[in-house]
Formats: C-alpha cells, sequence, structure tokens
C-alpha cells in the first residue's frame, strides 16, 4: 500500500539509518509531503540552529498521491533555509519522487555532515552511502549522467546539487533532470552543507491503491479536464512564460529592478519567439499539461546545448530584469543557472539590484572590482553567473542573498533591494493588486507566489463566481480593491499546503485554472488510493494545520507583525505605467494594516501575528514540539 | 478493419503516464517494471521514445516459441501469451527484435502487450497521441501528411 512507505533517519556524520513506519494518526494530520515536512522541520531543528550546522535537516519527501496516474511527480524538499534563515521548503517536479517512493520511502530526514562528499544511493529498501569525490565540481547535468553510468543503469533517477550547492551559494537549488529545480530559500546550499552532492533513487516496489480501478477511472476523467481547460491548453503550448505576456500587457512585470512594471517593445522577449528552438514539449510524470519545452540553442559564440524550460521567472531573471529582451539570453541564461545549480529568481534579482545600484552610484567600482555594470548587457550579467557561483569578486557578495548583502554594500542599497523576509520577490509587480500583495508579505518562506498567490482574483469575475469559488462573502470583483483579499489569500494558503502534501502540481489546483480539481476531487482520490475517509473540512484543516506550525516556526525564530510588510518602494513609488486599472498605483500602508489585522484575525493570530494559544489548540499544535516522528 | 498501434515519438511529452496505467489496468498496481510499455529516455537531449510490441505480421515470439503459447487474438489482432501453455522459457524476449516482450520482475512471467482486450490504456491516456491506435489506412495518411507538412515548412525557409 502507498501507506505503508516508511521514514528514513539519515545521520551522515555516524553513517547510520534508522527506518520507521509513518503512523496513521501523523498522515491523518499532514498528510504527508510538505506536511509531514513542516512538521518534521519544527520538531528537529530548534530554535537559533544554524542552517549550515550539522544540526539543521534536510528533509527529503513524496506526497501521498506521488507516483499515480495524475501530475504527482512532486518532490518536497525542507529545512531551516540557509538564505532566510527561516522555513526552507521547495518543491520540485520531475520523477524523483515518484522513485524514491517505488525504492520503498516516503519520508527522509538527513542530520550530520559527511565526512567526504558523499552521496545517498537508495534502491529497494536500501540506503547506502557513497563516495562523491568524483562528483564534487562536477555541473547538475554531468552529475546525474555519471551516477547512471558508475551503476549502470539509465533509469536511476537523482536529485543533485552543482558548484553553486557546493560553494555554498546561499540561494543554490536543487535539480533533477535538467530543469527541475527545488529552486527556492537555498535547499541546494543546504545539502552543500553537509557535503552532499546528491540523492540517487531507483525502485522497483509497487505503488499499491486501495482501489485502483477506481482511482484510474476517475484519473481519467480529472486528466481530461486539465487538458482540456483553457489554461492547461495554453500552458502546454507556452508553459508558464504564457503568464508573462498577460501580465505585461496590463502591467504587472518588473523591469530594470524595480524601474517599470511593463516592458514595451517585447516582441523579442514573448513566448513564442521560443519556436525557432524549440523541439517539442516535455511533462513531468504523469502529466497531461506539459508546461515547459524542450530547446536546442546554437550559436557561434555560446556553443550549442539542449535544455528545457524557460519559465515566467527567467523571462524576468534574464530578460526585463536586466534589461535584456531578447529569447536568446533567457534560453542562455537559463541554461546557465540549471547547469551550475542557482535559483533563477534569486540570481536575476541579486544581479538587477546590483545593477540599479551601480546606476544609482550606491555601490562603485571598487565593490564591483572593476566591472562597469548596466543594463541591457548579457555577457555581463553571464559573467554575474558564472562569479555567484564561485563566488569570485562581486559575485561573493551576491551569492550570500539579499541581507547579507545589503550589510556588505551600505543601508542606503536596502531601499532598491526588493525582498521579504530575506528572499527576493518574484519579477512580477504588485504594487496594482492588494491581494497578491498581502500574498507575498505574509508568506511563510519569505517573499513568494507559490504560498498563497489568489491568481484568480487578476480575472475580474463577477462577485457571486468569487464567492463561490473561495466559499465566502464580501469579495470585490475588482482586484484594484483592499476588501475581502486576505480571505481569499487565506483560502490559497491552505489549498497549496494540501497540494503540496499530495505531491500533486499547483497546475492541476485551483491556482491559475479556477475550474480545476481541489478539495472534492481530493476526497475521493485520497479515497480510492488508501481507503481512508477525510471530509473537505477536515482537508481545509490539515491545510491550516501546516500553515501555523510553519508560522511557529516564523514565531520561534522571532519573527511577528513587523516581517510581514512589503519592501518600501511598494508604498512609496506609484507605477509608472500600464492599462488605467494598473498605473500610477501604489499600496496605501493605512489600507494594506487593516489587511493584515483582518488576516491575522482569519487566522486566529493576534495583532501582532502571533498565532493565539486557542487557535493552537483548535488544530492540536498546542502540544508541539510533540516528536512523534 | 483491425487497428495497429501508432507510435510517433515526436509528441511524446515522456511523462511516463503510459506506463503507470498499463500496469494499473493489468497488475492492479502502479510499477513502470511491470508495464507492457516503456518511454525509453535520452533525458540528456530530449529524446523520448515509447517502446511496445508491435504485433509483428510475421511474429518472431511466435516463431520461437516452443510451446506455441503465443497466438494472434483474431478479434483484435494482438499477439496474446497463453499462460496455460508458457513455460517462461523466455525465447520469445530473447528474440524479440524490438523489446516488445519483457519478465515481470515480480511474478517472473513473461509480459507484453495484448491490447487491452481492443482498448488500449496508454492510448486512452496519451493526450498528445504519442500512442495511437489506428486503421492502417488512416495511419498511412496521417504519416504522409505529416511528412508533407514538415517538407513544404522546409521549403518556405528555403531562401529561393
Amino acid at each position: 500500500m502507498v501507506t505503508k512507505r516508511k521514514i528514513a533517519y539519515i545521520d551522515l556524520t555516524k553513517k547510520e539509518v534508522k527506518v520507521r513506519d509513518i503512523p496513521y494518526e501523523m498522515r491523518r494530520l499532514y498528510l504527508g509531503g510538505r506536511g509531514l515536512d513542516m512538521y518534521l522541520l519544527y520538531n528537529h531543528v530548534d530554535r537559533g540552529v544554524d542552517p549550515l550546522s550539522p544540526d539543521n535537516v534536510l528533509l527529503v519527501s513524496a506526497g501521498l498521491l506521488v507516483g499515480t496516474p495524475l501530475a504527482s511527480g512532486r518532490t518536497h524538499i525542507g529545512g531551516k533555509s540557509p538564505l532566510t534563515g527561516i522555513v526552507g521548503s521547495a518543491n520540485m517536479g520531475g520523477f524523483f519522487a515518484p522513485e524514491l517512493r517505488m525504492a520503498g520511502f516516503d519520508h527522509l530526514v538527513i542530520k550530520g555532515r559527511a565526512e567526504k562528499p558523499t552521496y545517498l544511493w537508495i534502491h529497494d529498501g536500501m540506503i547506502e552511502f557513497m563516495d562523491a569525490s568524483h562528483l564534487w565540481g562536477k555541473d547538475t547535468f554531468e552529475t546525474q549522467e555519471i551516477i547512471r553510468k558508475d551503476h549502470g543503469d539509465p533509469d536511476i533517477k537523482s536529485m543533485v546539487i552543482g558548484p553553486a550547492g557546493e560553494n555554498l551559494v546561499r540561494f543554490a537549488n536543487v535539480i533533477t533532470g535538467h530543469k527541475n529545480a527545488g529552486g527556492r530559500t537555498g535547499m541546494g546550499c543546504l545539502m552543500g552543507s553537509k557535503r552532499l552532492k546528491a540523492i540517487a533513487a531507483k525502485g522497483t516496489i509497487d505503488i499499491e491503491l486501495k482501489y485502483p480501478d477506481e482511482y484510474m477511472e476517475y484519473a481519467y476523467e480529472l486528466n481530461k479536464r486539465m487538458a482540456n481547460s483553457r489554461w492547461g491548453k495554453a500552458s502546454g503550448k507556452w508553459g508558464t512564460m504564457v503568464i508573462w505576456n498577460y501580465t505585461n500587457t496590463w502591467g504587472g512585470v518588473r523591469v530594470r529592478n524595480f524601474q517599470a512594471n511593463q516592458l514595451h517593445n517585447a516582441e523579442l522577449l514573448e513566448p513564442q519567439n521560443i519556436d525557432k528552438w524549440s523541439i517539442g514539449v516535455a511533462g513531468c510524470y504523469g502529466c497531461v499539461v506539459h508546461c515547459r519545452h524542450r530547446y536546442v540553442y546554437s550559436d557561434p559564440k555560446y556553443g550549442t546545448f539542449y535544455d528545457e524550460g524557460p519559465e515566467y521567472t527567467s523571462l524576468g531573471a534574464f530578460g526585463a530584469e536586466v534589461g535584456c529582451n531578447r529569447m536568446e539570453y533567457v534560453l542562455i541564461g537559463n541554461h546557465l543557472v540549471n547547469k551550475l545549480g542557482l535559483d533563477t529568481l534569486e540570481t536575476g534579482s541579486m544581479i538587477a539590484w546590483a545593477i540599479e545600484l551601480y546606476e544609482k552610484g550606491i555601490i562603485d567600482d571598487r565593490v564591483t572590482g572593476g566591472l562597469k555594470l548596466e543594463w541591457g548587457n548579457p555577457d555581463l550579467v553571464f559573467q554575474l553567473v558564472e562569479m555567484i557561483a564561485y563566488r569570485k569578486g562581486l559575485g561573493n557578495i551576491l551569492a550570500d542573498g539579499p541581507r547579507p548583502a545589503i550589510e556588505k554594500f551600505g543601508p542606503e542599497s536596502a531601499y532598491y533591494c526588493i525582498q521579504i523576509k530575506g528572499m527576493s520577490n518574484l519579477h512580477s509587480d504588485e504594487r496594482p493588486t492588494p491581494s497578491l500583495a498581502l500574498n507575498i508579505a505574509t508568506a511563510t518562506r519569505g517573499s513568494d507566489h507559490l504560498r498563497s498567490r489568489p491568481a484568480v482574483d487578476l480575472y475580474g469575475l463577477p462577485e457571486e463566481v468569487l464567492e463561490q469559488i473561495y466559499e465566502t462573502t464580501g469579495l470585490v470583483s475588482t482586484w484594484a480593491s483592499y476588501q475581502g483579499k486576505a480571505k481569499m489569500v487565506t483560502w490559497q494558503e491552505k489549498l497549496y499546503a494540501v497540494v503540496d502534501s499530495l505531491g500533486i502540481c499547483k497546475y492541476h489546483t485551483v491556482f491559475i485554472s479556477a475550474t480545476a480539481p481541489k478539495w472534492e476531487e481530493w476526497c475521493k482520490l485520497i479515497y480510492y488510493a488508501t481507503g481512508w475517509e477525510f471530509t473537505k473540512q477536515e482537508l481545509m484543516e490539515i491545510g491550516e494545520r501546516i500553515y501555523n506550525i510553519e508560522r511557529m516556526f516564523l514565531v520561534r525564530e522571532g519573527l511577528s507583525r513587523k516581517d510581514d510588510y512589503l519592501p518600501e518602494r511598494y508604498y512609496k513609488e506609484p507605477t509608472p505605467t500600464g492599462l488605467p486599472i494598473a498605473k500610477g498605483r501604489y499600496i496605501d500602508r493605512a489600507e494594506f494594516d487593516k489587511m493584515l489585522d483582518e488576516y491575522y484575525d482569519l487566522h486566529g493570530w493576534d495583532r501582532n501575528g502571533i498565532p493565539k494559544p486557542e487557535t493552537l489548540k483548535r488544530l492540536g499544535l498546542d502540544q508541539e514540539p510533540s516528536h512523534k516522528l | 478493419m483491425q487497428k495497429i498501434l501508432v507510435i510517433d515519438p515526436e509528441r511524446c511529452t515522456g511523462c511516463r503516464l503510459c506506463e503507470v496505467v498499463c500496469s494499473l489496468y493489468h497488475e492492479k498496481t502502479i510499477n513502470p517494471y511491470r508495464s507492457r510499455i516503456k518511454v525509453v529516455k535520452w533525458e540528456s537531449v530530449g529524446v523520448y521514445v515509447p517502446m511496445v510490441c508491435q504485433h509483428c505480421e510475421s511474429p518472431v515470439c511466435e516463431a520461437v516459441c516452443p510451446m506455441n503459447a503465443i497466438q494472434r487474438d483474431p478479434n483484435t489482432g494482438a499477439m496474446v501469451i497463453n499462460y496455460d501453455r508458457c513455460i517462461g522459457c523466455k525465447m520469445c524476449v530473447l528474440s524479440c527484435p524490438l523489446g516488445g516482450v519483457n519478465v515481470d520482475p515480480k511474478t517472473r512471467k513473461v509480459i507484453k502487450c495484448d491490447l487491452c482486450g481492443g482498448n488500449p490504456q496508454c492510448v486512452r491516456f496519451c493526450e498528445t497521441k504519442a500512442v495511437d491506435f489506428l486503421e492502417p489506412t488512416v495511419a498511412n495518411l496521417a504519416k504522409r501528411r505529416t511528412a508533407i507538412e514538415k517538407y513544404s515548412e522546409i521549403v518556405r525557409k528555403l531562401p529561393l
């Protein structure tokens, strides 16, 4: 049964492995994946632990429905973030999680630090410590291929770090396949600090379902629905890049760090430019949407290479944000960060910020080591990417992420750094959209759209439709309003917490598609997979519990209301361009405060953002840490 | 007219849903190693090819089977294993030039595609139709059409 999958506690220092069952009561409270990982994080990492010390844990997991005939290939990776010092949590597609599950494990809790470079080899219930000396220094693609050759098995799936993770770049990511990245919060840095180069898995153990026929037929129905939805079709053709076009049209992207919210003359950057290099689309495990391109890029200067993507984020990171408004540069930049193991979003943000600081005279040639930082210079951008990955010169400062870099660049630089809780914002501009602004301000892993973004708000749906989706009242149709937005954000928090715990992709629930599967469908899927009955209310409560234990981790590290605010520029600089609804907009601080109050009230947190004792009791969190796993 | 399985690697996104549903349908469990179809991948260059028994017109498996255990299903045209006769000698596995016959690692039985009795589940779940089930006439025409489309694309790009 899927429910028989184990949890393994792996001590890299002592080279010891302990394997346990995952008790039903813990599944009932957290399902699996991100949910259980967040419980483990709160229970295994004490307050004040240095994220790079052996006491931090690296959590790797497959959610409850991973491996089933849906878009269910998501791997969750957790730990205390080396970038932010709070919740570290990253989620990646591809094929690793199903392989881990077929090898017998749903959760790995990895502690300590290996004496020398190591990788874990997990196969059919076995976990072995392998020497990774020959892999150290290799890029993410080479590493995966060498592991396959070493074992003589092309079917092995690995999650690996590149040079950036080895060099402890605070926003290094974890890669499986070509572009599936556990990108945010520096989980690659955490692996690097443990001298863990890779986790390789190969499994041949059945994933048994309680009612296989029923599950298969229901999955067929849901897959059909997703594949035929407008969102499914659009993203199947252009990938997440399609969102960039839409967002740029009304004025919600970021240009040159934070200087404009719309890119004019974007023709050469727009998604359709990928056609020239695309050789087809690619899907993650079991996914009918297939939201990325496979492309072969070739030119005399940068050579010929194969890669996948790019995503919305990379159009910002290597396009509009740094003033290089051509698809070519995005394809090259995307390839570089995938190969070196860097988070595309954070990398692009750090570079764009540095260029603006140089432009404004806040940093000069002494800080940059003579580099002339300027917009629209792709070679400079690619050079900086390498310098970050190998911690050279200015790259060494940028590699530490926003907050330590502010220390080095001086207090004046802070105003221009678009970050929250130590993590850079998505390359979107949330000034015209209070709901999205509240989402990034309150997200538990630092500025993050994937924790609670109510993207449906952008469609301007009629109020009664919105209220039906969000199952509440008092919502308004326009996204320019502050009214009722806190309700949408808290609803999305629960939804995303549950979908991440099931191991299903967010694009297969109400994120961008308003009609995608959600609570009711999941209750049925869980029942067919396990025989366990959950009500919709119970699933919502699980989502709330997960979000609250994440918040408890933040509170324990000293965070509160003061940390739930936007970068200053959101309040002070009105948007310079865009459609009438998006132009001249900024976040009103008083209105934002009211929204924050409403948000805390909805959560049962006090006005300082601390969960109230009765809230924790209601969610069964009052005894945490309970050390049950 | 009996239909044939038509594989088009260019349409394959590599998602492996076909493997998942094949094992679910036949073995009531999920295990790509117990699936009759397999997406063979060259991940570092992005090439994906679904491989499955093609139910050959002159099947080697049938010819080499010492027990006459592999025979054509007159209704579907599928080459099907009769497990009452099969002794598991694996001659078919050894001789199939496409790797269309495999050994189930759990039961150690020889397994191969049986077209799911005429409604192949891989085809049913594959949204891009990288695996399709067509009458030969339709399949032939589709191939020609695609070929011409490609040709015209190339011609249009020529600096004439």
